[in-house]
């Protein structure tokens, strides 16, 4: 990895980028707030869990975060599923697939 | 001056078509996928091919665009085998077609063992009618354990070389692992599941761009048809030269996609 270099400067990268990444932050914040907000027995949706994991991952200071961000995310299991039951993907690991958490 | 080589203008517009146009599109190519429900027969397939390949070339070539495509049956559509050989049945008939490059875009949904059965299916053809081959991989979750399934069974089937092979819709954590094995790499600059151009830009800066290209996947969802040019727009902003923005969506899908000996700009 690290082909070609960042071409801008740290500097200019925050300045070009930061507005949009705070706004990001906030909508992450509000949203996590809805849910809570919200009423029914789903607090704990695997979803849920797996964004605070992702915000954990973020903090440890090891870099390649986009990447392992996915691999969090991520089925871990080798072998084909018997049969396809749905078409879609929920965007985490359903606690059955015996994923990576 | 710009190639979308991933894009289902089936579900578009012909205003995006002038939008691409007037944005710097000369060249597309369109994968066969899944219309957003499942078809009630092989004929229906027999249908979009021809739409596939007579009406979306013709309608492409009132702005300049020259429009080329890709046949299979997609994986969301291969949970029933039977169903979906009487589909790849239908595809030699189509292969004189020359706006035709290959198989695609084949591969994995949700990784069952009937997709990995007519995944084998379609490499099969390719291989038996010297064919190119566009690869779609899963999304989110399943991408990953998809990506590395589909590679196995591209290296078990023996015949097809990797370089003419495009493994599509590769993240962070699957570039990696496609390029180190030979193939190429597509990067789908899509809302909220692939790729936004802010991070293709950045996995250029990481991996390099040998053998990678970037596509919209434009389709029937929220998509973007202009997403190539706007990943330009932000390598240029980065401060990239134009040589390396011209690599990326112009000479990488030129090389790979010349290989066919069918493809050509308008
Ligand atoms: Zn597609």
């Amino acid at each position: 990895m690290a082909h070609a270099p960042v071409l801008l400067s740290k500097r200019a990268l925050i300045d070009r980028s930061y507005l949009e990444h705070r706004a990001k932050v906030l909508d992450l914040a509000a949203f996590i707030d809805r849910v809570e907000r919200a009423s029914g027995e789903d607090g704990d949706d695997f979803r849920m869990r797996a964004l605070q994991a992702c915000c954990a991952l973020l903090l440890d200071g090891k870099p390649h975060r986009a990447q392992r961000v996915l691999e969090l995310l991520s089925d871990q299991t080798l072998d084909p599923i018997a049969k396809a039951g749905s078409k879609g993907a929920t965007g985490a690991v359903p606690p059955v697939a015996g994923g990576a958490r | 001056m710009y190639i979308d080589p991933h894009i289902h203008m089936v579900s578009r517009t012909t205003d995006d078509y002038q939008r691409m146009a007037l944005a710097g599109c000369v060249a597309i190519t369109e994968p066969a996928f899944w219309a957003g429900y499942d078809r009630s027969s092989p004929q229906g397939f027999h249908d979009y091919f021809r739409q596939l390949t007579d009406t979306e070339p013709k309608r492409a070539a009132q702005y300049g665009i020259r429009h080329h495509t890709w046949l299979c049956i997609n994986p969301k559509e291969a949970e029933d085998p039977v169903f979906a050989r009487e589909v790849i049945a239908l595809i030699p008939s189509f292969l004189k077609c020359e706006s035709v490059l290959g198989i695609g875009e084949i591969g994995l949904n949700k990784n069952s063992r009937n997709e990995v059965e007519i995944l084998e299916a379609h490499l099969d053809l390719a291989a038996a009618h010297d064919l190119m081959v566009l690869v779609h991989t899963p999304h989110l979750e399943d991408k990953l354990k998809g990506t590395r399934l589909i590679m196995d069974a591209i290296k078990n089937q023996g015949r097809l070389d990797p370089s003419r092979v495009l493994i599509d819709h590769v993240e962070e954590h699957t570039v990696g692992i496609v390029l180190e094995r030979g193939f190429w790499a597509g990067m789908t600059l899509y809302p909220d599941t692939k790729c936004t151009p802010q991070r293709a830009v950045d996995i250029f800066e990481m991996h390099g761009t040998e053998r990678l290209w970037i596509n919209s996947a434009g389709d029937w969802g929220q998509s973007d048809p202009l997403a190539v040019p706007k990943a330009q727009l932000e390598m240029r902003a980065r401060g990239h030269t134009e040589a390396a923005i011209r690599k990326v969506s112009f000479d990488n899908p030129m090389t790979f996609l010349s290989q066919s000996g069918r493809f050509k700009i308008a």
